[in-house]
């Protein structure tokens, strides 16, 4: 059996680890090893050890994050940490799980990182739609302070740490680390233009870090068992396990925990069953709307942070979406573009118009009203969209799917255009 | 004016940050949830008790999806558009919940009954597609099942 130390506590009814279930299993075990005279540097280095990368999608090494934070009695309070818990990625629903399941794991390594980072101050930022994380998180939350866990001193130690939960109203720019910072000051959710970083000055113009629900959940461990043995998790160079998801029409979709590194092959045939009868496999996101598709050439490669550039795409949540035979390309990617369209946040101009001609373009496609010419213009667009032309990266993630749907099944939108009609419907 | 239970709501909410206006988007979400929507009155109620203008806060409350600047039905369904449950059979279901209802997307029932919204990725693909009414989540939807899904909300 391979370890599974995020979910291995978890029940199979759906209920929650409560506190006294999650301390008979060794919880709060780590931060109190922590405050027991392991000083903050030290934590980040285990984490850095760990080979621990950022789980929220772009794979950003954790310990180095902390590491950019000033530390020591200079530095002017507060500092901040706080959680990615928006989870609004199409296609990703791997934060819900560890929240609902095991929230006293999160809450631990929130206390964790806010401890390396020396933060006074920690913020859950929960998307609005997760009605039962945010009463689970309250419940233990409170159970947590009650306990003395969390406020002043905690576990007799000099170290004082406050929790909150903000419940978002909705918006998937709330998503982006910095638009997230606005979101919590009260503002819209814009992104802010970079340096500075959030982690010299975030939140409310202070330190702050922000990580990623599942990032967060794996420090107890890394702390609990040494970065030696979170690197032996996986089968290759990124330590850990990682939550793999697929959705699409397969045999059994649904979410697994496996070592870091496992084959895109193994997760869709072993874990999920291979493809329902009748439908066979034509391409897939690898992880979330915000990703290239890789088609079947590509499915013995591992997934991890590197894995799959050899096929042009990157593993993002690690959440797959899978494309058969009997659904329309086009379409699928005319879905997507009204998704980012929808939620751009306008401030750019090659964002916001550019993705509202895309779904244009594409929606005449699929009405039988396409073009000649359509999809050199879709290129153009989506090469508008690269890295460095916007301020954030919600438009070169609306590029990924897009381009590489352009490239796998080209066949497909000439048909449209020749065909002047969807063959799919 | 804002009630009793409002401002004690949003005070709870105050004490975590540091400026007053911070604690906006807390403060729409909790008026809704006592109004059902923000109408302009609210939001001069609100205004008025964060010592912000109308304007600032309409900026804000307008770029959130889930704040109600229009007033919305008894229960207000949200239909997931996002690619898994487009995949999984979406469009069926959103016509059979259009006939059945009488509306679509931005519209409310005649008796005030529902209002029926389109809303991104709910974060359950793996049992698409989804909707939530009330906040409430339905999952495996079926043109079929919709009715029975639709009944305890009177
Ligand atoms: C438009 C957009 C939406 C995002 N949404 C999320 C999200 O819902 N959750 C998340 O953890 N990261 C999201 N990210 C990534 C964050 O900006 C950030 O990189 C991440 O939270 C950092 O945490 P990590 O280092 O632990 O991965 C989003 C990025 C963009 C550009
Ligand atoms: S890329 Fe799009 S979402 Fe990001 S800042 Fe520009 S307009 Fe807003
Ligand atoms: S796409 Fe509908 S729940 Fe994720």
């Amino acid at each position: 059996m391979t370890d599974t130390p995020l979910t291995k506590n978890m029940h199979a009814d759906g209920s929650p680890v409560d506190l006294a279930e999650y301390e008979a299993s060794g919880g709060y075990q780590a931060i109190r090893k922590v405050l027991g005279g392991i000083e903050p540097k030290q934590v980040t280095g285990m984490v850095k050890d760990a080979v621990l990368r950022g789980r929220g999608g772009a794979g950003f090494p954790t310990g180095t994050k902390w590491s950019f934070v000033p530390l020591g009695p200079e530095v002017p309070n507060p500092t901040y940490l706080v959680c990615n818990a928006d989870e609004m990625e199409p296609g990703t629903f791997k934060d819900r799980l560890l929240m609902e399941r095991d929230p006293h794991q999160l809450i631990e390594g929130m206390m964790l990182a806010s401890y390396a980072i020396e933060a006074d101050v920690a913020f859950i930022f929960l998307r609005n739609e997760y009605r039962l994380c945010a009463e689970r998180l309250a419940r233990a939350l409170s159970d947590a302070c009650a306990k003395q866990y969390l406020g002043k001193k905690i576990f007799g130690s000099d170290y004082s740490l406050e929790m909150h939960l903000h419940v978002s109203a909705g918006r998937y720019m709330c998503g982006e680390e910095s638009g997230l910072l606005n979101a919590l000051e009260g503002k819209r959710a814009n992104p802010r233009l970079k340096p500075p970083y959030p982690t010299t000055a975030g939140l409310f113009g202070k330190p702050t870090v922000v990580n990623n629900v599942e990032t967060l959940a794996c420090v107890p461990h890394i702390v609990n068992r040494g970065a030696e043995w979170f690197r032996g998790l996986s089968r290759t160079r990124d330590g850990g396990t990682k939550l793999f998801g697929v959705s699409g029409k397969v045999k059994r979709p649904g979410l697994w925990e496996a070592p870091m590194g496992t084959l895109v092959r193994e997760i869709l045939e072993d874990y999920a069953g291979g493809m329902r009868d009748g439908v066979k496999f034509r391409g897939l996101l690898p992880g979330g709307a915000s990703t290239d598709f890789i088609v079947e050439s590509d499915l013995d490669l591992p997934m991890d942070f590197g894995g799959l550039a050899k096929a042009g795409s990157r593993m993002g949540t690690g959440t797959m979406i899978i494309l058969d035979d009997g659904t329309c390309p086009v379409g699928m990617v005319r879905n997507l573009m009204q998704f980012f369209s929808r939620e751009s946040c306008g401030w750019c101009t090659p964002c916001w118009s550019g993705l509202q001609w895309a779904e244009r373009l594409l929606g005449a496609m699929e009405e039988g009203a396409g073009e000649p010419g359509d999809i050199e213009k879709l290129s153009e667009l989506a090469w508008m969209w690269a890295p460095g032309h916007t301020y954030c990266a919600l438009a070169p993630g609306a590029a990924e799917p897009l381009e590489s749907a352009l490239k796998h099944f080209r066949d497909d939108f000439e048909r449209h255009i020749r065909e002047k009609r969807c063959p799919y419907s | 004016m804002l009630s009793a239970e409002e401002i004690h709501e949003i005070e709870a909410e105050a004490q975590h940050y540091p400026t007053r206006e911070a604690v906006l988007i807390d403060a729409l979400r909790i008026v809704q949830s006592h109004r059902g929507w923000v109408s302009d009155d609210a939001l001069r109620d609100l205004a008025e008790f964060l010592h912000m203008t109308e304007a600032d806060l309409d900026g804000v409350a307008s770029f959130y999806n889930l704040i109600y600047r229009k007033p919305v039905g008894r229960h207000v369904i949200h239909l997931c558009d996002s690619i898994s449950c487009w995949i999984e059979g979406y469009a069926g279901v959103r016509r059979a919940l259009a006939a059945r209802l009488g509306v679509d997307f931005g519209e409310t029932t005649k008796d005030g009954r529902f209002t029926f919204l389109p809303i991104v990725c709910l974060g359950c693909c793996d049992r698409a597609p989804a909707m939530l009414v009330d906040g409430e989540l339905h999952v495996h939807l079926t043109p079929d099942n919709i009715a029975g899904a639709l009944e305890k909300y009177a």
